[in-house]
C-alpha cells in the first residue's frame, strides 16, 4: 500500500501565509474529498502537493520518500485543461508526452482516435479534460490530485468523467484527492471528506 | 447562385491564405532574381568606363541612364542591390545568432537575465548610426567591417522578443507539467520551446533585412562603409550628389527608388510570413 503524507507544510505568497502547519495523509485505495471556501488555499495545496510549487517548508512524501526528478507519482489534473497543453501540439503528442493508453482505456473515456490529429483549440473543454485525465493515469502514477476538474462541465459530462476516472483509479489502485467546493459532488463520490480548515492551524 | 457563378467567384476571391502566399512567393522570386542576376552580369564589362555615352538621360538603351563615366546605371543599380542583399543576409545571420544566444542565456537564471537585459538596453541606448560607424571602423572597414557592424547592432529587437517569448513559455503550465512527467530540460527545450519560437525567429530575420540594407546604404553613403569602387547603392547615391545640380536627376532617382522598393519587398515578405505563421491569424 502506498501512502501520501504531508507533514508540517507551510507556504505563503510573500508575507501572506496561505498554508499554515498543514498535516495530511491518505493511501492509494482511498478517494478523499477536500473541501474549503474560495480563497482558502485549496489550489495552492494542490500545487504544493504535486511539486508545481517548490519553495514550501515541510515534507511531502510518498512511502516516506520525497520526489526528486523523474516521473512524479503524484499527478495534478487542472481546472483548465487548455492551459496544460502546448497549443501547437496535436492531441496525440499531448497524450504521448505521458504515455499511450490502450484502446479499451480510450473507449472508457470516450476518446475517439480521430481527435488525435487535432489541436487543443479544436476540441471542447470536456474533450480536453478527458485527455488531461487520461494523461495523468500513467501506470507510474500513484496519486491523483483533481483540482476542480469538473466545474466547467455540464452535468452529464461530469457524471461520465467522474465515473470513468474513479473506475480506472479503483482498478489501478490510484489514490484520488478530489478538491472541490461542491459539497454534493464530494458526498456522492468520496469515501471521506476532509475540511481544509481542519488540517491546518 | 448557380454553380458556375460560385466557381467563378471562388477563383477571383482566392482565400486570404492563398493570396498571402502568392504575394510572398512573387516578392521572393523578384528578390532572388535580383540577387542571382549579379552572378550572370559580367562585372568587368559593365563597370568599364565608356566615354562615348556619358551622362545620357534614361532611354530604352539605358533604362536608368548613364553616369559621367558612361556606365549603364541600370546594371550598376542591379549590382548594388545584389551587394545590399548579400550584406543584409550575412548581417542578419550574425544578428540572429547573437539574438538567439542572448535569448536562451536569459532563461538560465535571474542574474544572467539581468545582465542580458542590461546589454540589450546598453546597445539600444547608443544612437544606431553612430554605433554602426564605430564598429565598422573597429573592424577595419570594407565588406568585413560593414557586415560585422550591421550584424552586431541589429539583434536587439529580436533578442528582446525571444527573451520575452521564452520567459512566457517557461512559466506556462504545460512546461511545469512536462517537468512532472519527468521530461529533461533538454527534451522540453527541443520539443516545447523551440517549435514555439522558431516562427518568431524566422519573422525576426526577414524583418531585420530591410533595416540592415538601409543601414548598409547609409554608412556607405556617409563614406564609412564599402570601398568607393564598389557599385553599392550608398556609393552611387553619394557620387550622384555632385551631379544633381547639373540636372542629372536619374543618377540618384532610380537607384534610390530601387533601394526603397527592395526594402519594401522584404518588409512585405516579413509581414506576410508573420501572418502565415502566427497561430492567431493563420486560420483567417
Amino acid at each position: 500500500m502506498d501512502t501520501l503524507k504531508a507533514e508540517n507544510v507551510n507556504f505563503g505568497y510573500g508575507s501572506h501565509q496561505i498554508l499554515k502547519n498543514l498535516n495530511f495523509e491518505m493511501n492509494n485505495n482511498q478517494v478523499i474529498g477536500l473541501f474549503g471556501d474560495s480563497g482558502s488555499g485549496k489550489s495552492t495545496l494542490c500545487k504544493v502537493l504535486t511539486g508545481f510549487i517548490n519553495d514550501y517548508e515541510g515534507n511531502i512524501t510518498v512511502n516516506g520518500q520525497k520526489h526528486k526528478g523523474g516521473y512524479n507519482p503524484i499527478q495534478l489534473i487542472y481546472q483548465h485543461p487548455e492551459k496544460v497543453m502546448n497549443p501547437r501540439w496535436k492531441m496525440k503528442d499531448v497524450l504521448e508526452e505521458s504515455w499511450m493508453p490502450d484502446d479499451s482505456l480510450l473507449d472508457e473515456f470516450g476518446i475517439k482516435r480521430e481527435w488525435f490529429g487535432r489541436y487543443p483549440s479544436e476540441l471542447s473543454g470536456g474533450e480536453l479534460q478527458r485527455f488531461s485525465i487520461l494523461r495523468s493515469l500513467n501506470p507510474k502514477t500513484k496519486f491523483i490530485i483533481a483540482d476542480e476538474i469538473s466545474t466547467m462541465l455540464d452535468a452529464v459530462t461530469q457524471v461520465q468523467i467522474w465515473e470513468s476516472l474513479l473506475t480506472v483509479a479503483r482498478k489501478n489502485e490510484v489514490g484520488v484527492l478530489v478538491v472541490s467546493h461542491d459539497k454534493n459532488l464530494l458526498n456522492r463520490i468520496c469515501d471521506d471528506i476532509v475540511y481544509l480548515a481542519d488540517i491546518t492551524d | 447562385m448557380t454553380k458556375t457563378e460560385e466557381n467563378k467567384q471562388g477563383f477571383l476571391n482566392l482565400n486570404l491564405r492563398t493570396k498571402t502566399l502568392l504575394v510572398t512567393v512573387i516578392a521572393l522570386i523578384i528578390l532572388v532574381s535580383v540577387f542571382l542576376s549579379n552572378f550572370l552580369i559580367d562585372h568587368q564589362a559593365v563597370l568599364t568606363s565608356n566615354f562615348y555615352n556619358i551622362n545620357q538621360a534614361p532611354s530604352f538603351e539605358h533604362l536608368f541612364g548613364t553616369d559621367w563615366m558612361g556606365r549603364d546605371m541600370f546594371m550598376r543599380t542591379l549590382l548594388g542591390l545584389g551587394i545590399s542583399i548579400g550584406v543584409g543576409a550575412f548581417a542578419s545571420v550574425i544578428s540572429t545568432v547573437v539574438a538567439i544566444l542572448l535569448g536562451v542565456f536569459s532563461s538560465v537564471n535571474t542574474l544572467v537575465d539581468e545582465v542580458v537585459t542590461a546589454i540589450i538596453d546598453l546597445f539600444g541606448s547608443i544612437p544606431h548610426i553612430l554605433l554602426i560607424i564605430l564598429v565598422s571602423l573597429a573592424f577595419g572597414g570594407g565588406y568585413y567591417g560593414v557586415i560585422m557592424a550591421v550584424g552586431l547592432t541589429h539583434w536587439t529587437p529580436l533578442a528582446r522578443v525571444l527573451r520575452a517569448e521564452i520567459k512566457k513559455i517557461n512559466t506556462s503550465e504545460y512546461i511545469k507539467l512536462s517537468n512532472e512527467f519527468g521530461k529533461s530540460k533538454l527534451w522540453i527545450a527541443k520539443k516545447h520551446i523551440f517549435p514555439l519560437i522558431i516562427s518568431q525567429i524566422i519573422v525576426g530575420v526577414i524583418l531585420m533585412f530591410p533595416h540592415a540594407i538601409m543601414h548598409e546604404a547609409s554608412i556607405s553613403f556617409l563614406g564609412f562603409g564599402l570601398p568607393a569602387h564598389e557599385p553599392a547603392i550608398g556609393i552611387i547615391l553619394a557620387e550622384s550628389m555632385k551631379y544633381l545640380s547639373m540636372g542629372y536627376w536619374w543618377l540618384a532617382f532610380y537607384p534610390g527608388l530601387s533601394l526603397l522598393l527592395l526594402v519594401l519587398l522584404f518588409d512585405l515578405i516579413g509581414e506576410n510570413v508573420h501572418r502565415l505563421l502566427d497561430p492567431q491569424s493563420a486560420q483567417e
